[in-house]
């Protein structure tokens, strides 16, 4: 198995090519066949690539495929290695990328460029796996980059529209920013270790860098810089939400559950660097909870039910970077595996109710769809209750482990779980305010008979992520519940060991815990509860709410400004300056006056020396003949 | 045996001659032939060397120069055959298109 690794990212890599160069001539069944197929085949072969790397010793395999380049002592060979955190990615993008394809075809099937789209889709995926598997930092960043480009297509793939074609160019834009960071840090990495080796810089960093260091600090900030970019995170999360401007799958898999969590990864996977830098991981746990809760916020006041997803994710990659930031790298991870679920179902149903719509996205005008669309609600439901902390429901899990981290780390405090249980309450308020309005309630639909559930390529879709939103959490039962039941905490024993640890100070008991969680799920329930009757059957209360705090729906509306913010502060000054400075005086007066005043010069001098060409052949003698006489002149005396 | 001097003398009067016929006259055929007068004074001076100096490094130059000379003689008369057949005319003055 181990000689074939190369196979999983490189199927999706032949999907890209047969649809991206026959896919329009060989008709739409091949396409749908080549696409999800070969993703398919890529999950069959990462699960048993993931079974064997659980036996392998260090439980780790590599496969070195080739030098790709060697200067003097820089050396970056094309290596992929499965350990225990790239193994678990590998199964999220292949297994819910599968999902998605599959889901897609049915989504996508009355629309332009459908070859077009699976390319992309394939393309994405074939980075996503080069991003996951590279061992080096190099590599991974070759995926990186990739999944930003795929990004960037795949959001400007109704590229006639021109909201989708700028906020494609917004991604793009917003992540070069974080990949300044991202850069910088490798080159400095690689002036400090040598190598770009991921292994080897984690083995090494402990006695390389010294704890809390400026250079530790200096390469974990501007490689969270990155992560910011990547995974939107405040200050350069507001790319995300206009991200929506893409096909519904699109945003399922690529801005909920694969590229968004690269950021995560690339911190799980330097975490030995991180623990060394803790004023960085302050930052990270700080800069995640604002996040997360500001994205909360504005959430509640969105009426596109693609928005309200789009910063449910935005908040829930916050809550995962908190966790991270209290150095629960596990927790963290455990997160964006629920998260991977749950988002991708929320996301496909809202897929699945905008295509009976005929692409309506506003849920005022939706309402009371269950009916119609059973499978869609139902699942949907499940989604947003997983999503909100049910009880059982794989994000109880996962949310709970995340804030009981906050809280309980050294590195944690009471108020970051004040905090982050807020967010908790809000984010179920929000998705039942969706519930409500979407699929309960009076319906404002404009055409109500003709709505109708979607084919079965769209449902059972739905139905198998419903599934692992279920159950996906069980992996993560933690200790104070477990023990009741004799249940192991199956995921915190995966990675005994696989990533750096904050040492804990102090010991809390299984009943705080307990305790912690009894309260944030209450208030949950109370949440959805409100969030459900308020917007779906007293929806004339929430209006009356909403002109009651006016200014404040406005702003969380307006999304607190920060586009029109950077507008100001960054776009407008930038454009001023190019316009004004960069174009008119620097390129037109100075770089176009030299080129232009270079030719000017030479011409006027040929003009000059032109006149001595008179075209009589003496006049040239003579001047040959005094030519010699003064040579010789000068030799002679 | 001649003093090597009166040879070199002859050949700098019989290259100046040449010099001022290329320069001063109009007619491209005595243009011409003043060239061959130019090489030929040179040539004397390598014969008159070569004896001096018993060496016959300057007659093989001699050769190389006839040759030349020869050569030179096919192409220019041709191109003026050519230029005649055209302008009428193998006056210099008229035959100024070299120029910008």
């Amino acid at each position: 198995m181990t000689e074939t690794l190369w196979l999983i990212p490189a199927l999706p890599l032949l999907g890209f090519l047969l649809n991206g160069l026959a896919g329009r001539w060989l008709g739409k069944t091949f396409v749908s066949l080549v696409g999800p197929g070969m993703v398919g085949v890529s999950f069959i072969l990462s699960l048993m690539v993931f079974q064997e790397m659980l036996s392998a010793p260090g439980m780790s395999i590599t496969q070195h495929l080739y030098p790709w380049i060697e200067a003097g002592s820089f050396k970056v060979p094309v290596d992929f290695t499965v350990d225990r955190l790239s193994g678990l990615f590998l199964l999220i993008v292949t297994g819910v990328g599968f999902v998605i394809h599959v889901f897609a075809v049915g989504y996508m099937a009355h629309e332009e460029g459908f070859a077009r789209f699976f390319a992309y889709l394939n393309l994405f995926v074939f980075f996503m796996l080069v991003l996951v598997l590279g061992s080096s930092l190099l590599l991974l960043f070759v995926g990186w980059e990739g999944v930003g480009l795929c990004s960037y297509l795949l959001i400007g793939y109704y590229y006639t529209k021109d909201s989708a074609a700028s906020a494609a160019k917004k991604a793009f834009v917003f992540n070069r920013v974080g990949d300044f960071g991202f850069i910088a840090a490798s080159l400095i990495l690689f002036s400090v270790f040598g190598t770009l080796e991921m292994a080897t810089i984690n083995r090494m960093a402990p006695e390389t860098l010294a704890l809390g260091g400026g250079l530790a600090t200096a390469i974990t900030l501007l490689l969270f810089l990155g992560a910011t970019g990547k995974s939107a995170q405040i200050p350069l999360y507001v790319w995300l939400p206009d991200a929506m401007e893409g096909p519904t799958p699109v945003s399922a898999l690529i801005h909920a559950a694969t590229m968004v969590t690269a950021g995560l990864y690339l911190l799980a996977r330097m975490s030995h660097l991180f623990v060394l830098a803790p004023f960085t991981m302050s930052v990270v746990a700080v800069i995640g909870l604002m996040t997360a809760l500001v994205a909360a916020t504005i959430a509640v006041a969105q009426y596109d039910i693609k928005r309200v997803l789009a910063y449910s994710t935005v908040s829930q990659l916050g809550y995962m970077f908190l966790a991270m930031g209290v150095g629960a790298f596990g927790a963290g991870i455990f997160h964006v595996m629920t998260h991977a679920f749950f988002k991708a179902l929320l996301f496909l149903g809202s897929g699945s109710v905008i295509n009976a719509l005929h692409h309506e996205q506003d849920m005022r005008k939706m309402g009371s769809l269950l009916k119609k669309m059973p499978i869609t609600g139902y699942t949907f439901i499940i989604g947003a209750l997983a999503i909100s902390g049910f009880p059982l429901l794989s994000g109880f899990y996962s949310k709970d482990e995340v804030l009981w981290n906050a809280y309980s780390s050294s590195a944690g405090s009471t108020l970051y779980w004040v905090v982050g249980a807020l967010t908790a309450v809000l984010t179920a308020f929000y998705m039942f305010r969706a519930v409500g309005m979407t699929f309960f309630g009076k319906s404002n639909v404009a055409h109500p008979e003709k709505v109708k559930e979607s084919p079965l390529v769209m449902t059972i879709p739905l139905m198998v992520l419903a599934a692992l939103a279920v159950a996906g959490g069980w992996v993560g039962i933690p200790a104070s519940q477990g023990e009741l039941f004799g249940i192991p905490h199956v995921l915190e024993h995966y990675f005994d060991g696989f990533f750096a640890v904050i040492p804990v100070s102090g010991h809390h008991s299984h009943g705080t815990e307990l305790l912690l969680m009894l309260a944030v799920t209450t208030l949950g329930l109370l949440a959805m509860w409100g969030g459900y009757t308020l917007f779906s059957k007293h929806r004339e209360r929430a209006a009356a709410l909403r002109e009651k705090f006016l200014p404040l729906h406005k702003v969380l509306a307006g999304k607190y400004f920060i586009d029109e913010l950077y507008d100001r502060v960054v776009t407008r000054p930038v454009h001023w300056v190019s316009e004004r400075v960069l174009w008119k005086i620097v390129d037109v007066k100075i770089i176009d006056g030299t080129v232009n005043g270079t030719a000017l010069a030479t011409r006027q001098l040929g003009g000059l020396l032109r006149k001595t060409q008179n075209g009589i052949i003496e006049n040239y003698a003579v001047g040959m003949v005094l030519g010699c006489v003064a040579i010789l002149a000068y030799l002679v005396f | 045996m001649i003093p090597i001097d009166h040879i070199m003398i002859l050949s700098a009067i019989l290259f100046a001659i040449g010099v001022a016929g290329v320069i001063i006259r109009r007619n491209a055929i005595i243009v011409f032939l003043s060239i061959e007068l130019m090489l030929n004074a040179v040539n004397l001076g390598f014969i008159g060397f070569a004896t001096h100096m018993h060496s016959m490094v300057g007659v093989l130059f001699v050769f190389f120069v006839l040759v030349v000379a020869a050569a030179e003689a096919v192409v220019g008369l041709a191109i003026m055959l050519e230029i005649f057949r055209n302008k009428e005319t193998l006056n210099l003055d008229e035959i100024n298109l070299l120029k910008w």
